[in-house]
């Protein structure tokens, strides 16, 4: 199955008449993502990469039963268009968007909870390198030939380190089922957490590369998550072991940010939950396939 | 971004906040001018860098007379104030804060900050404030009181009741800390900051409450939709290779090391930067070139990397995904012949375009040294360091 978006989602693209948004929906299309729309407000009626523009994400919903939204939003705009996406029913948003102030996230996720359970849209982002189901479809602007398909998940902040696992494993003969990029905001729609929870209930996943960073408490709540509650095993790598310690100008900062925000207390958290921490970058894959290895042995 | 205290007291004062009076000088003639126009018998004049911890590196001192007050400002005009919290060369004073000094009976703390696990504005407060704040949030932090913000609410006034009562408040104080709090978090919102913090808050021997100290941070991503405070930065207090590095869509932090660093993306940067420690070596900085880069943003990478007499070789690693390998390709052997390099460049593509940036690489006839991966590319890098004279 994967998690987020097979061959059948059926996907729109926010800002896909400009010229970023246009080259990635391209691509997308290519793979074989099942792009059936896009939406510019202003440019409803024209067509675009001989797909239907719609002004309104509620046209493009109604029209096309669209139910995954790729947004290409610049800055300024970009939460104000999530909230659109959320209301007109869209499921999954994915926000690739960097730069959008923080004080929107904070108003953009209390706006979320608005909704039932049963219409909530989730929110992958923004600031991420977007969802990838290897040989099925993707929404977002990786490479997509890096990966191979198969059955790891990958989850990370950062976009550029996501492929670089993607590719260790591919080297390895390692597949992955989905890859998704939570972002490196300081407030993002999903968690490690939240991913690994659909990891964990996915039938085609059998092991989760988790790749975090210094600064945040996901990664503590996600190694809390995967001790108590996953029966797939994680490996997980921490980014910025040798990061001097930001300078900041006044404390409040530093008063607030609790034990577990430092790679290496990070790193001794995930441990202690039983996650296998690949020692250095490079070994983010041979850390893998050892797991994958054990695993079959057991 | 940060702003320097004397503007973070005008802004908050104009949402409500209780400051102290005060005037800015740009020279000591001047401060000695505004200690007289202040009038009273006693004032604190205050180095304005962006940078706490100011009183225990001599930036601040309490003066009894306008001469006094001229003499302790000429000693700090000019000068680069190293703090506990600047890096070694401190950061320049170009501005003195003069102000009416305040009776003070209890001091207090007061910030507020981004939460990044409720994703909303947390108030921390402490009815003892002053410079101990970080020593007394590890030693004591449940006399730190914290309080998150609803932001489709907004601060409440039971709220702010709450927290002035529990940090042991009476009579009119109650009413004139809701007001500070709502003001701070107004402020806060309606300016995009990250950070408010009054340290301290101190209870005047009147029992009043002054804002004695107030610093502000406010959002980058924000500063489209805030031009008053975007008008507010003081490149003086930055490092300027960050801030000209910036200008060019480059992020750059300067470190102590020798290999210098271009890298797309901060997670790969940050992990480039572990594996060259782990192969033995020292990275002389951070820098990620950002998306979608250009043969010229690699050039003026090469050049701001470059600024740095220590480096001496450099590391480009490139998982391209919105990047282009060509392009950045082409950046490298531009800026190999344009710069004159002669120093060791080690460079490792992959992801979109590779095979035409690796033959842009391959084909350049530059000695340029070529590496797959990301183990190889740090353990050649670290080797290819001049051999240091003994």
């Amino acid at each position: 199955m994967a998690i987020l978006i097979t061959e059948k989602t059926r996907v729109i693209v926010q800002g896909m008449s400009g010229r970023i948004g246009g080259f990635h929906a391209a691509d997308m299309i290519r793979y074989g993502t099942n792009v059936v729309g896009g939406v510019t407000p202003g440019k409803g009626g024209e067509r675009h990469l001989d797909r239907p523009l719609f002004n309104t994400v509620r046209e493009a919903v109604e029209a096309t039963g669209a139910e995954a939204s790729l947004v290409f939003v610049p800055p300024p705009f970009a939460a104000d268009a999530i909230m659109e996406a959320a209301d007109a029913g869209i499921r999954t948003a994915v926000c690739v968007t960097d730069g959008i102030p923080s004080q929107d996230m904070m108003r953009l996720k209390r706006f979320l909870r608005r909704y039932p359970e049963s219409r909530k849209m989730r929110l992958i982002g923004p600031n991420c390198a977007g969802v990838i189901s290897p040989g099925k479809a993707f929404m977002g602007i990786m490479p997509p030939h890096i990966y191979m398909p198969g059955r790891v998940g990958i989850i990370g902040r950062s976009g550029t380190l996501g492929y670089e696992a993607a590719s260790q494993m591919k080297a390895l003969g390692i597949g992955v089922s989905t890859s998704v990029g939570i972002g490196g905001d300081p407030i993002n729609g999903s968690s490690f957490k939240d991913i690994l929870q659909l990891f964990e209930a996915d039938h085609d996943t059998d092991a989760v590369m988790m790749i975090g960073e210094i600064g945040g408490p996901q990664e503590a709540e996600a190694a809390e998550y995967a001790r108590a509650h996953m029966t797939k095993p994680v490996v997980a790598y921490i980014a910025g072991l040798s990061a001097p310690k930001g300078r900041k100008m006044g404390h409040a900062g530093a008063i607030i940010s609790a034990f577990g925000e430092s790679a290496q207390e990070k790193v001794e958290i995930l441990a202690a939950a039983g996650i296998t921490v690949a020692p250095n970058p490079s070994a983010m894959g041979e850390t893998m396939a050892r797991l994958l290895t054990m695993r079959k042995v057991a | 971004m940060d702003i320097h205290e004397y503007q973070a007291k005008e802004i908050l004062a104009r949402f409500g906040v209780p400051v102290p009076r005060g005037g800015l000088a740009y020279s000591p003639e001047q401060a000695g001018y505004r200690a007289r126009e202040l009038g009273g018998s006693g004032w604190v004049v205050k180095a304005q860098i962006h940078s706490g911890g100011r009183g225990a590196a001599g930036g601040v001192k309490f003066c009894q007379s306008a001469d006094e007050v001229h003499k302790f400002a000429a000693t700090l005009f000019g000068k680069q104030l190293v703090t506990k919290q600047t890096d070694a060369n401190g950061k320049g004073v170009y501005r003195v804060w003069v102000e009416a000094a305040s009776d003070i009976a209890q001091e207090m703390y007061l910030g507020l900050v981004l939460d990044r696990k409720s994703e909303r504005i947390m108030i921390v407060a402490s009815a003892h404030g002053g410079m101990e704040i970080e020593e007394l949030a590890e030693s004591d932090p449940d006399s730190l009181r914290r309080m998150t913000i609803d932001p489709a609410v907004g601060l409440s006034e039971f709220q702010a009741r709450e927290l002035a009562f529990a940090l042991g408040l009476k009579g009119g104080q109650i009413a004139q800390m809701v007001t500070t709090l709502r003001a701070c978090y107004r402020a806060y919102r309606d300016l995009d900051a990250v950070m408010v913090e009054i340290n301290p808050l101190v209870i005047t021997k009147s029992g009043d409450l002054v804002a004695l100290d107030a610093k502000m941070s406010f959002d980058t991503n924000a500063l489209f939709r805030q031009p008053q405070i975007a008008e507010l930065r003081d490149r003086s207090q930055e490092d300027p290779r960050e801030s000209t590095a910036g200008d060019h869509g480059l992020s750059y932090v300067g470190l102590d090391g020798d290999i210098g660093c271009l890298i797309n993306g901060a997670g790969l940067a940050m992990a480039t930067m572990d594996m060259i420690k782990l192969a033995g070596g020292e990275p002389a900085n951070f820098l990620d070139i950002g998306g979608g880069a250009s043969p010229e943003r690699v050039v003026r990478a090469f050049q701001t990397v470059l600024a740095d007499g220590n480096v001496s070789v450099i590391l480009v690693n490139i998982f391209a995904g919105i990047n282009r390998c060509d392009w950045v390709a082409e950046g490298v052997v531009l800026a190999y012949k344009q710069l004159g390099l002669t120093l060791p460049v080690v460079v490792r593509l992959a992801g979109t375009n590779v095979e035409e940036g690796k033959a842009i690489i391959a084909n350049s006839g530059l000695p340029l040294i070529s590496a797959d991966t990301l183990a190889e590319a740090a353990a050649v890098a670290v080797a290819a360091r001049p051999a240091k004279a003994a």
